[in-house]
């Protein structure tokens, strides 16, 4: 700020704290006799002229004394910055470095196990889970089982794959998944189209290829969801025969997904989370599918 | 009823009965807000009974509509007893009392549907403001112009702070609320980023200062000493607190913007100044305490008097709070848990509502020509829902805000990493919102007593004076 402001400033508080000082200094009669009467009376209300409580005033010098003390020790008056010379900025990164500092002594040599091998470690596993809890539970829950949109990572079903390095790549750089939306293609086949996807999961592509949907499938769902309807982990195309619906498998649901199209995105967490603890993230979700292999 | 010879009664008795029905509408809200967010289902997946919704609904109900009214009643009632003066004009008076139940009437017509500036306390959107000033500015010239009229050559001390009230109202009002109007219903702040967010806590702070504080400082100020039939105890220290607070009070806003991005140097002008806050405010509490010495008997048997009492009692515990929370080590646990929330509620209920009741069960009979209350007994049961909700609530909201909130953010591991999702301290702070759910619901409660009470006093012929005592009424 300019010094005009910065004296602008000063001035002001100075002065009006003075000014409260003053108030209280050129009041302060400590010689009256208790209960003596004020002459006006209002609606039948007298008013005593007691002097003002002993134990008050002494409060009240004591807060301005405070008060001048915290405005020289901290910055306040202006562009003066305290004696103490402190800052909040200051004040974050000390305490983010020292909690750092403590994390990275927790984490001594887990970069040099792969994630195989610490989602075994109790302790390791523990640590990912506390991580886990700060940063993914909002979308993928506290129970990691995910919700309406957002995937379960405990029942071993990929959208990207579930090996480390997978998990690892969806964790540092995000993902971004886009259905098209196939209103135009499908037309008045939309029902029947829907009623063929929903029935993958119990009978699969061989068992429906009968079904004049079958070659409709092929021409406009195969090229991302794969012949088979198993999906494409590379573009993240869910696998449709296994019964996991990401945006729900009623038939309005699943509908509404090839009408409108779905854009789901996993956002990058390279400049959130450091790689240690990506690292352990990706540990702790393996832990999560070990029960099913 | 016989209409007071030399007063305009008519606009204090309008003023008065909306303040309890009021009151009762903005509890009301109170207590769906607190249950939704005890049990969510409650929110019915219905846009404008949601609580984002209700929750503004509810804090202008009771500040503006019961608080307003509170403010206005008694105000109007005071500069005319103690300046031995009537209304400069009835028909302004009219308009101030019809153009308040208006903004109100716009604000629960509004609010559900949706239409805010998203700024606190101040959410009615640009057509509503400008119909605020307007009849604010009426509501300034009714009570200034009475005062200039006034046959004593002192101003009465309920009338400086009602006076310092009514004008820091206007101001702050005006400049926050200065907007871009792009709809009827949508307006966008005049002020962007940090600057929008200080000015937004200059009026926020200063609302609670001069609406909730002075003002109601002014009820206490006439109504202690009448009901108590005692002398202020020192006019000295009136002077010395009232212009302490006034002065003191316009700086504390930067408290509420601790640790965001808010300039160092404001905050920690802003925490310096919300120190010095303390004596002052508190000023205002022994010189009410101190009146009443001498009179302590009454209290047994006078259950206006202990609400007058009792509210003092939570207004000196709430302007030790609040110096306290403003200091930036405490306000790093307290900010954004629910001891925010306690701390506004023992303000609100303990000192803001129970002064107003004490305040309005001592004009009705008044007002109305009436002996006295219809029932003293039910006052008495009054007083006790009120009190025992009021502690409900604030515990309750101390134990979340401290310890299932404050402490609970807090926790970290030895590895660094947090020890609690958020979610775990949502699922501790359940009791703690049922409780506080419970404690409003007891304060309701006491509200529609009041309420029976009140239209009783007004209606039954059991409360009719004697002729002989309806002359000495009419004179006094």
């Amino acid at each position: 700020m300019t010094s005009f402001w910065s004296a602008w400033i000063i001035v002001l508080t100075l002065g009006s704290i003075f000014g409260y000082v003053w108030l209280l200094l050129a009041n302060r009669k400590t010689d009256t006799a208790p209960n003596e009467v004020k002459s006006h009376v209002f609606d039948g209300i007298e008013e005593y002229d007691n002097p003002l409580p002993m134990w008050w005033f002494y409060l009240f010098i004591v807060t301005i004394v405070a008060a001048l003390i915290h405005l020289a020790l901290y910055p306040g008056l202006g562009s003066f910055k305290g004696l103490l010379n402190w800052t909040s900025t200051q004040q974050h990164e000390e305490r983010v470095a020292a909690k750092e500092a403590n994390f990275q002594k927790h984490v001594e040599g887990f970069m040099a196990i792969s994630p195989e091998e610490l989602s075994k470690d109790f302790k390791a596993v523990k640590m990912g889970e506390r991580i886990f809890k700060s940063n993914c539970s909002v979308c993928h829950g506290s129970d990691a089982r995910g919700s309406f949109a957002f995937p379960d990572l405990t029942d071993n079903d990929w959208l990207y794959g579930g090996d480390a390095v997978s998990i690892k790549k969806t964790i540092t750089d995000g993902r971004i998944a886009l259905m098209p939306s196939w209103s135009a293609q499908l037309g008045g086949d939309m029902d029947n189209m829907v009623t063929f996807v929903q029935n993958l999961s119990s009978e699969g592509m061989e068992g429906q290829k009968t079904n004049p949907m079958y070659n409709k499938f092929q021409q406009v769902c195969s090229s991302c969801h794969g012949a088979d309807a198993k999906g494409m982990q590379s573009t993240g195309a869910p696998n449709l025969t296994d019964d996991i619906w990401l945006y729900g498998g009623e038939h309005h649901e699943v509908k509404l997904t090839i009408q409108k199209g779905r854009n789901g995105q996993m956002p990058a967490h390279k400049d959130l989370l450091s790689e240690e603890r990506i690292h352990l993230l990706t540990a702790f979700i393996l832990s999560l599918n070990q029960s099913l292999e | 009823m016989s209409e007071h010879p030399s007063y305009n009664y008519n606009v204090v008795r309008q003023f008065a009965v909306m303040t309890v029905i009021w009151g009762v509408l903005g509890m009301l809200v109170g207590v769906i807000i607190a249950s939704q967010l005890a049990w969510p289902a409650l929110n019915f997946d219905t846009p404008w009974f949601s609580f984002g919704r209700l929750r503004p609904l509810h804090t202008n109900l009771v500040i503006f509509a019961f608080g307003g009214c509170a403010l206005m009643a008694t105000s109007l009632y005071v500069v005319q007893r103690t300046s031995y003066a009537r209304l400069i004009s009835d028909s302004l008076a009219s308009f101030v009392f019809w153009g308040w139940q208006l903004v109100m009437v716009l604000a629960v017509i509004t609010l559900p549907m949706g239409m805010t500036s998203a700024k606190e306390y101040a959410e009615l959107e640009w057509p509503i403001d400008i119909l605020i000033t307007v009849v604010w500015v009426a509501y300034a010239v009714l009570f200034f112009g009475t005062i200039v009229k006034r046959k004593t050559s002192h101003i009465y001390v309920a009338n400086w702070f009602f006076g310092g009230f009514i004008l820091t109202v206007a101001v702050l009002h005006v400049v926050n609320s200065m907007a871009v109007p792009v709809t009827m219903g949508k307006s966008y702040s005049m002020y962007a980023g940090t600057v929008d967010a200080m000015i937004q806590w200059w009026y926020g702070h200063n609302a609670v200062g001069f609406f909730l504080t002075a003002g109601f400082l002014g009820i206490m100020y006439y109504f202690i000493p009448k009901q108590a039939g005692r002398p202020i105890y020192s006019y000295r220290l009136s002077i010395v607190h009232f212009w302490a607070l006034i002065a003191v009070y316009i700086w504390a806003g930067p408290h509420h913007l601790h640790y965001s991005a808010l300039p160092d140097w404001t905050q920690s002008l802003g925490m310096a100044m919300s120190i010095i806050l303390l004596a002052p405010s508190w000023g205002g509490m022994i010189n009410g305490m101190m009146t009443l010495s001498g009179a302590w008997d009454k209290l047994r048997s006078d259950p206006v008097l202990k609400f007058l009492v009792v509210s003092l009692s939570f207004y000196g515990m709430a302007t030790f709070e609040g110096p306290l929370m403003a200091i930036k080590t405490v306000n790093a646990l307290s900010h954004n848990t629910d001891w925010t929330i306690g701390h506004v509620h023992s303000g609100a209920l303990g000192w803001v509502a129970m002064i107003s009741i004490g305040a309005i069960y001592h004009m009705i009979p008044k007002l109305f020509d009436k002996e006295q209350m219809y029932s003293v007994r039910l006052i008495n049961v009054h007083f006790w829902l009120a009190t025992a909700g009021t502690v409900i609530y604030i515990v309750a909201m101390w134990a979340n805000g401290i310890f299932q909130q404050g402490a609970m953010w807090s926790a970290y591991n030895a590895d660094g990493t947090l020890t609690y999702s958020f979610i775990e301290s949502v699922i501790a702070s359940h009791p703690g919102y049922v409780a506080r759910a419970f404690g409003g619901f007891l304060f309701l409660i006491g509200m529609l007593v009041m309420t029976y009470n009140m239209f009783m006093t007004i209606y039954s012929k059991e409360t009719q004076k004697s002729t002989a005592t309806d002359a000495i009424g009419a004179a006094s």
